[in-house]
């Protein structure tokens, strides 16, 4: 081998399917796990916040209003590339999180089956969470499942990836947008992840991924009156209460994690419930 | 018009009663907060003095409460539990003419609303939650389900019986306690219920009922060994709670406010949409959280619907609440009567068209004669703000998605209405209506098996079916 100079990746933010740096000009040095220099992500700001909430908002009607079939493949298409770049993300976990090649190696095999896991769940939650009301009267009543709409992840701080997509793929499984605030010590896996989903037929504004220090930005995404719900999994401790406080100013719904999840196990259907509204709707019968 | 001849029912049947007490840990007790007075909205008059939880007394009712949970409640099979609230359902009903005629006093509504919606339906929630206490593995939440301890609930005036069976019977069922706390004007049905609850031999501290204003409904939610809040009321109060609860792990479930679109296209059968528009704002007055309040019509239609709407409203009787001809009741209170007031006022300043109909109103008691403005525009408060009165405002659309995007445009979204006779029409909008319940071509249907609740700023959680039982679960 010659000693090639390899081609550094700039990591950038991922804002309605585009990568763009922070509007702030802002950058932070992101290190692996001994304090090695690893790379400068973007710091988001506020308006980064605020474009990728809009783009979420943008990208909302077409994302929900898809069929469920569609959505399944898609999430599985994710599950796909990132198979394929499997060996890129395992040397990425193991720099961010300062495991051995082994541990990160189970780490992104099951992040890629948790793709695959709620993939399968696209097309069954209706059935699964949906009714036929027996109303005492003459009327067809049903119920069904829908997006809550636009959710704010706060992703967790330490599980880089497997952390990452077990918060997001639930979001957008049932046909939520998002906007991400990544581990802000580590977040280069989110950048990278950010790049599989633009090349998996998830439309753009669908998931929006911001780097950068998690306090400063997730009060205005708990505030911002266009975000339906808010995944506070990532939030500092200091900082849970002040955050739902702002989320009641427009009756957010509010998942409040188990702490110490544990990503590695299968989930079940909380964080899908968790975004999910019950629609009734009645008809008359008779001739 | 035709005349009709008073056909009042008896006050006598709902056996009032000068002093109610709170009910805690099983018995009927002086409260130690200062007494209120329940008038009858229909003639100001004082109906009794009830006593209110002070801050003591809710620390009292809320360890008789977790008492009940740890050493009965919470242990007994679900097939005991549902016995008890069978039994509930049953009284209800056998008791149905005396709570109905005690709630159109205390609360203003027409006699045959009470009769024939309130009281029923209070007792088919009762009656279809006892079945799921022994059935909750089988309802989605795992095998085994867990009940989360002590519910604190604080539910509205607009139907006090009926949101009190909305409130217990599935937190009961679920295995939990219940501290619940009615409105400060109409806490007379809840304490009935309280004597019906004494009589099925609920175990003492199961279900404790505490009447008082807001200061005891906060106090209660605050409560450090409540496990689980579930409130009914305005959006403002939601907000409130919901950030009150901030950084405990108590459970919230929120039914808010509305400002629902009923939706007409030009298709639709005109007299039919016509008794459904009555309904969705006239009913009750108005004071429903998911009233059709903004009437959006295809505009070729709006002229022709606007006259049969004037006509039939024109035809509305309103006045004694006790008389089974009374369409339109009392307002509950004279701060209500007063915001309604201040809302329409509104609507003239910013140019909207009145049109109050012409119905005598009786001299006393608190009256609000049923009003449509026309010419409304989406910028007004009287398309944007709940007036929670018989209020309706008229907004035109050319086109369903101008409908569909004009229904949306507010931050509520508890509820709407379509009414077209194009079934894929109606499939279409149901499913852009960023709502929680749709009626299609009817309007203000209720039942035990049917969840509801809101989307957005009306709300989270659902009351009803299989996936209102989440509300009460450790899920």
């Amino acid at each position: 081998m010659s000693d090639r100079v390899s081609v550094a990746k700039t990591y950038k933010l991922y804002i309605g399917g585009a990568f763009p740096r922070s509007e702030s000009g802002r950058s932070y040095p992101v290190t692996d796990s001994k304090g090695g220099f690893l790379a400068n992500a973007a710091q988001g700001s506020r308006k980064d916040a605020r474009d990728a909430v809009a783009a979420a908002r943008k990208a909302f009607p077409g994302w929900s209003g898809a069929t469920a079939y569609n959505r399944g493949q898609v999430l599985y298409r994710v599950a796909e590339v990132l198979e394929g770049r499997r060996e890129q993300f395992i040397s990425e976990v193991a720099l961010s999180e300062g495991v051995q090649a082994k541990k990160a190696q189970s780490l992104v095999d099951t992040a890629i089956d948790r793709w695959v896991w709620y993939a399968g769940w696209t097309d069954k939650l209706a059935a699964v969470l949906g009714s036929s009301n027996p109303v005492a009267g003459p009327y067809f009543s049903f119920s069904t499942p829908e997006p809550t709409g636009v959710v704010a992840v706060l992703a967790p701080q330490q599980s880089s990836l497997l952390g990452l997509v077990s918060v997001i793929a639930p979001v957008i499984a049932s046909g939520n947008t998002c906007v991400v605030i990544t581990s802000q010590d580590r977040p280069l896996p989110a950048i990278t992840l950010s790049e599989v989903l633009a090349t998996s037929d998830v439309p753009g504004g669908v998931v929006n991924i911001i780097t950068g220090r998690t306090a400063e930005i997730a009060p205005w995404l708990a505030s911002h009156a266009d975000v339906n719900a808010l995944d506070l999994t990532g939030a500092p401790e200091s900082l849970r209460a002040d955050l739902e406080r702002s989320a009641a100013g427009t009756v957010k719904r509010v998942l409040r994690n188990k702490v110490g999840e544990d990503f590695a196990v299968t989930p079940d259907m909380s964080r899908l419930r968790a975004y999910l509204e019950t629609k009734t709707v009645w008809h008359p019968m008779g001739v | 018009m035709w005349e009709y001849a008073p056909a009042p029912e008896s006050r006598d049947i709902a056996n009032l009663k000068p002093n109610y007490r709170m009910f805690v840990d099983g018995k009927f007790v002086e409260g130690t907060g200062e007494p209120l007075k329940t008038i009858n909205p229909g003639t100001e008059e004082v109906l009794a003095e009830v006593s209110t939880a002070s801050t003591s007394d809710v620390d009292t009712a809320v360890k008789a409460a977790r008492r009940a949970y740890d050493r009965v409640w919470s242990k007994m099979p679900g097939s005991e539990r549902a016995k008890y609230i069978y039994r509930i359902a049953r009284q209800i009903q056998e008791r149905g003419r005396e709570l109905a005629v005690l709630e159109s006093l205390d609360n203003g509504k027409p006699i045959k609303e009470s009769r024939d919606v309130d009281v029923p339906t209070a007792a088919a929630h009762f009656f279809y939650h006892a079945g799921w206490a022994d059935k909750l593995g089988y309802a989605g939440y795992g095998p085994d389900p867990k009940p989360l301890g002590v519910a604190g609930q604080v539910i509205p005036w607009n139907f006090p019986l009926l949101m009190a069976a909305w409130k217990i019977a599935p937190a009961l069922a679920c295995g939990n306690t219940v501290v619940l706390k009615p409105a400060e004007t109409t806490p007379l049905s809840a304490l009935v219920l309280a004597d019906i609850i004494q009589q099925c031999d609920l175990p003492p501290g199961v279900v404790n009922i505490i009447p008082g204003a807001g200061d005891v409904g906060a106090t209660l939610v605050e409560h450090p060994d409540v496990n689980k809040v579930a409130f009914t009321g305005s959006t403002e109060v939601g907000k409130i709670i919901q950030r009150q609860l901030a950084g405990t792990s108590k459970k919230l479930t929120l039914e808010l406010g509305g400002k629902a679109a009923n939706i007409v296209f030009d298709d639709a059968p005109l007299d039919q949409a016509v008794e459904g528009i009555v309904n969705g704002i006239f009913f009750n007055q108005g004071h429903v959280c998911c009233a059709g309040s903004r009437l959006l019509v295809q505009e070729s239609v709006a002229d022709e619907l606007l006259e049969k709407l004037h006509a039939r409203v024109s035809t509305l009787r309103v006045g004694d609440p006790l008389d089974k001809n009374t369409d339109v009741g009392a307002i509950n209170s004279r701060e209500q009567l007063a915001k309604i007031k201040e809302l329409t006022e509104s609507g003239e300043a910013e140019g909207a068209q009145r049109w109050t109909s012409s119905c005598p109103l009786p001299d006393k008691g608190f009256y609000f004669a049923p009003t449509v403005f026309s010419n409304v525009s989406q910028a007004m408060r009287i398309a944007r703000e709940e007036i929670f009165g018989p209020v309706l405002s008229v907004l035109t659309f050319r086109t369903p998605d101008e409908a569909v995007a004009k229904a949306n445009n507010t931050p509520y979204g508890l509820s709407a209405g379509v009414w077209t006779e194009k079934g894929s029409r109606i499939l279409w909008m149901a499913q852009r209506m960023r709502a929680g319940v749709v009626w299609s071509n009817t309007f203000n249907r209720f039942d035990p098996a049917a969840p509801f609740g809101g989307y957005q700023e009306s709300g989270f959680g659902r009351e009803g079916g299989r996936t209102g039982l989440e509300a009460y679960l450790d899920v």
